[in-house]
């Protein structure tokens, strides 16, 4: 191939992937590292990349400690029992702390934030969420990544991290490709913060052929934040808990605005409240720990929203749906209309389009709700990333390893999406992790922890050739079939990716198999994801545009496998609504109120799978004590 | 298309190949004007309908739900700081202007240069405080959260 070598040497601090998590720590590394290299390596334009690319209409983690609204340790009962007692409340609780500051700070940079002109606090949509005009929260939150950052590599995929050669287990910078020159890039940095994305696509959508962009996360994440750290040996936890969601039908359009501001709800296609009923065999599954209905209503604790999930999906396949969101009601008032449809502009301009395009007029027709395929990503209302060390002053030993946020690579850390057990980040949160694992970073540098690195240029040729070797497949082999895309010695990455999304839905629990899955089930799929691993390294690149694409089916087929492992491991159905294991239907405190814990050999490619105690540090006041 | 380009009005600019999140706004070698080489990989999420200089990008629902003739349009205004959307049916019943701003202040004009900012002390690296921390979190005097702060305790964690 003849694409140039640039090689970016003396990094300090390398960021991959700069949506919410890599602007924070891009930002914060520079405060704390004034004279140190920051680079950014983004396989978009910052300015518009990340999941909040198009805008968000809320910000969904604030606390408002400043207005006597809530304090950190309210926010972790909080995802605690959302996420049904699995998360790291260290990190948790971390987040929350600092999450005010970087609000603030956005404020101050020009985001629009509304406020409730009663109180003069900012304007609330729910108990964490606070309403905002975030057409251009991205843009604006770029400018300071690029403020700080003394490089931005825009259209850059990293597709490995690079690993030292003089330390086992150190991270030496990272290798991609620029997919507008093709150049192989290469950055020789002492340390990684892996702010990538969490995982879309990785289960078959919904929506077919043309609409197979219309999915609810991001189609350009693709499950980097995974792919490269499981590449790299990193310690991964909670992949089994993937996401549904329950969101207007086709379009995805958010709901959170409509059931917390709006004040809209659902029915069933007979027009009666469903969800109840559906709630005491339920607490049989699950426990009345998690769900004790009275005590929830009297304490305004919310019941977990996979448990709600659950309701939605049985009701429909009782035969009772479709399920409808009542706006007719909320609509009447223009104000609160217009929010219904700004709600959408901000953030899901394509559920418009949908509306538009349909005669949907939520004003006179209540429209119909879904639940998505599942995705897998650890910055939303789940859990998934990278096992990370957690802060000094809170972390207890099993969780804590010198460095906040660091993953069990040495150098490597992690933001956002990559970062294991921490749900209910959200935008706010992500960029708050990136700024706590941008100051951990220096400090790593600033104590000595990154000398001596080295790194060959045998590795670095090694990791060229892998790269571009979907390329020199295709041109090998292309002139043995007349022209189209049929050949016996290779796919292409769309078919790559129909491939994992059919076998991740029928065997790992999506939404034709109503999210069921069963032992026998995941180890055929394990089986069946082994021989796609074999393919995809006979996969074939027409052009530079085709390598991204088969760099992100990689990567998401690492991510697959991982939740497969885990979701194997996890002898329980701990969240009915996400998915369920119908050979263990239950909750199962006794034995799994752990989190899981998997690591890939690199060299290997064998799973090795364990449980890591679950603490939690803050005490359940709440609820009988209110109750009562 | 989801998204596709008016031949007569695009001029080959590529802006928004250069913002497309996707990277699926292509230059056409031939004619030398833009398009969506990937629709199925198209979120739809306007970032170049937005960016388009001559608002020669547009957007079709889906073809897999989305039924023709309908309309959404923007048109985003850096210098005043606004975004404006029209939203016209499929029945041409509904015809809606929405506007909305987008910033509050001058782009990047308030967004603080840390290398210019004290350096931090050694108190300040060694703890748990972030850029513009305590005072940035709370307005006011209070400190960090900490556990023994907020009154709490650590819990005994459950093993297998």
């Amino acid at each position: 191939m003849g694409y140039k070598t640039v090689v970016e040497d003396g990094i300090d601090i390398l960021v991959c992937g700069a949506g919410l998590g890599g602007t924070g720590a891009a930002f914060e590394a520079r405060y704390w590292g004034k004279d140190k290299k920051i680079v950014i390596a983004e396989k978009a334009n910052i300015d518009r990349s990340g999941a909040v690319a198009q805008g968000l209409y809320a910000i969904n983690c604030y606390m408002g400690t400043r207005f006597g609204e809530n304090n950190p340790e309210d926010h972790v009962r909080y995802a605690r029992i959302d996420l049904m007692g699995m998360v790291r409340e260290d990190l948790l609780f971390d987040m929350a702390r600092h999450v005010d500051s970087t609000v603030h700070q956005f404020e101050e940079w020009g985001l629009p934030l509304m406020r409730n002109p009663k109180t003069g606090a900012y304007q609330r949509e729910g108990r964490w969420q606070i309403m905002i005009h975030g057409e251009s929260y991205k843009p604006i939150v770029a400018e300071a990544a690029k403020k700080s950052a003394d490089m931005v590599f825009n259209r850059v995929c990293v597709t490995h991290l690079l690993m030292d050669e003089s330390k086992e287990n150190r991270v030496a910078g990272a290798v991609g490709f620029n997919v507008r020159t093709g150049n192989y890039h290469v950055f020789k940095s002492k340390t990684v913060v892996v702010a990538a994305g969490g995982a879309s696509n990785i289960f078959k959508p919904r929506s077919v052929g043309e609409g197979a962009g219309r999915v609810w996360y991001a189609p350009w994440s693709s499950g980097s934040a995974y792919g490269l750290m499981i590449g790299a040996g990193a310690k991964m936890t909670q992949m089994e808990n993937r996401i549904v969601l329950a969101r207007f039908k086709d379009g995805y359009g958010p709901v959170g605005a409509y059931f917390l501001h709006l004040k809209t709800y659902t029915q069933n296609g007979m027009g009666e409240e469903y969800e109840s009923k559906w709630f005491p065999a339920l607490e049989k599954m699950v426990g009345k720990r998690y769900l004790d209905v009275e005590a929830s209503h009297l304490s305004h604790r919310p019941i977990p929203t996979c448990l709600r999930n659950h309701a939605f999906i049985n009701e429909v396949n009782a035969g009772r749906g479709p399920i409808h969101m009542v706006t007719m009601e909320a609509f009447q008032d223009p104000h609160l209309e217009e929010i219904g449809w700004h709600n959408f502009l901000g953030m899901t301009v394509g559920q418009a389009v949908l509306w538009a395009a349909t005669d949907v007029d939520p004003k006179y027709e209540n429209p119909e709700l879904t639940t998505s395929e599942p995705y897998v990503m650890g910055s939303h209302a789940t859990g998934c990333g990278a096992w990370c060390s957690g802060p000094e002053d809170l972390s207890p030993p099993e969780y804590f390893w010198g460095y906040n946020r660091m993953t069990t690579v040495e150098g490597l850390f992690g933001a956002g999406d990559a970062v294991g057990g921490t749900p209910h980040a959200f935008s706010s949160g992500s960029f708050t992790e990136g700024r706590l694992a941008a100051k951990a970073a220096c400090k790593y540098i600033d104590d000595g922890k990154a000398e001596g690195i080295r790194v060959s240029d045998e590795q670095i040729n090694r990791r060229k050739e892998e790269v571009y070797k979907p390329m020199e497949h295709y041109k090998l082999y292309r002139n043995e079939i007349t022209a189209g895309s049929v050949n016996p010695n290779y796919i292409n990455p769309r078919q790559g990716l129909d491939r994992l999304q059919k076998l991740m839905d029928e065997y790992c629990g999506g939404v034709t198999v109503s999210y069921m899955t069963n032992e026998k089930l995941l180890h055929i799929g394990l089986k069946k994801l082994k021989l796609l691993e074999e393919d995809l390294e006979k996969i074939a690149a027409e052009n530079i545009h085709e390598l991204l694409r088969a760099w992100e089916l990689k990567h998401r087929h690492l991510t697959s496998e991982a939740v497969m492992h885990h979701t194997l491991f996890r002898k329980e159905t701990r969240w009915p609504g996400y998915y369920y294991r119908g050979d263990a239907m239950k909750v199962d405190d006794e034995n799994w109120h752990v989190l899981t814990v998997s690591r890939r050999d690199p060299k290997t490619g064998e799973y090795s799978m364990e449980k890591a105690p679950c603490y939690h540090l803050i005490e359940d006041k709440q609820e009988t004590a209110e109750a009562a | 298309m989801p998204t596709f380009v008016y031949m007569t009005r695009c001029d080959g600019c590529g802006q928004c190949v250069d913002i497309c999140p996707s990277d699926i706004m292509h230059i056409d070698p031939v004619v030398r004007r833009a398009y969506n080489i990937e629709p199925n990989m198209c979120w739809e999420c306007y970032s170049c309908v937005k960016a388009c200089p001559h608002n020669a990008i547009d957007v079709r629902g889906y073809a897999d739900f989305a039924p023709l003739g309908h309309s959404v349009r923007v048109k985003r205004d850096e210098e005043k700081g606004v975004i404006a959307w029209r939203i016209i049916f499929r029945n041409g019943e509904k015809d809606m202007n929405l506007l909305a701003p987008i910033t509050t202040k001058p782009w990047g004009k308030h967004i603080p240069q840390l290398a210019d900012a004290p350096a931090p002390s050694q108190e300040m690296r060694d703890g748990e405080l972030l850029y513009n921390e305590p005072k940035y979190i709370r307005f006011d005097d209070g400190g960090l959260h900490t556990l023994e702060a907020a009154g709490l305790q650590l819990k005994v964690g459950v093993y297998e």
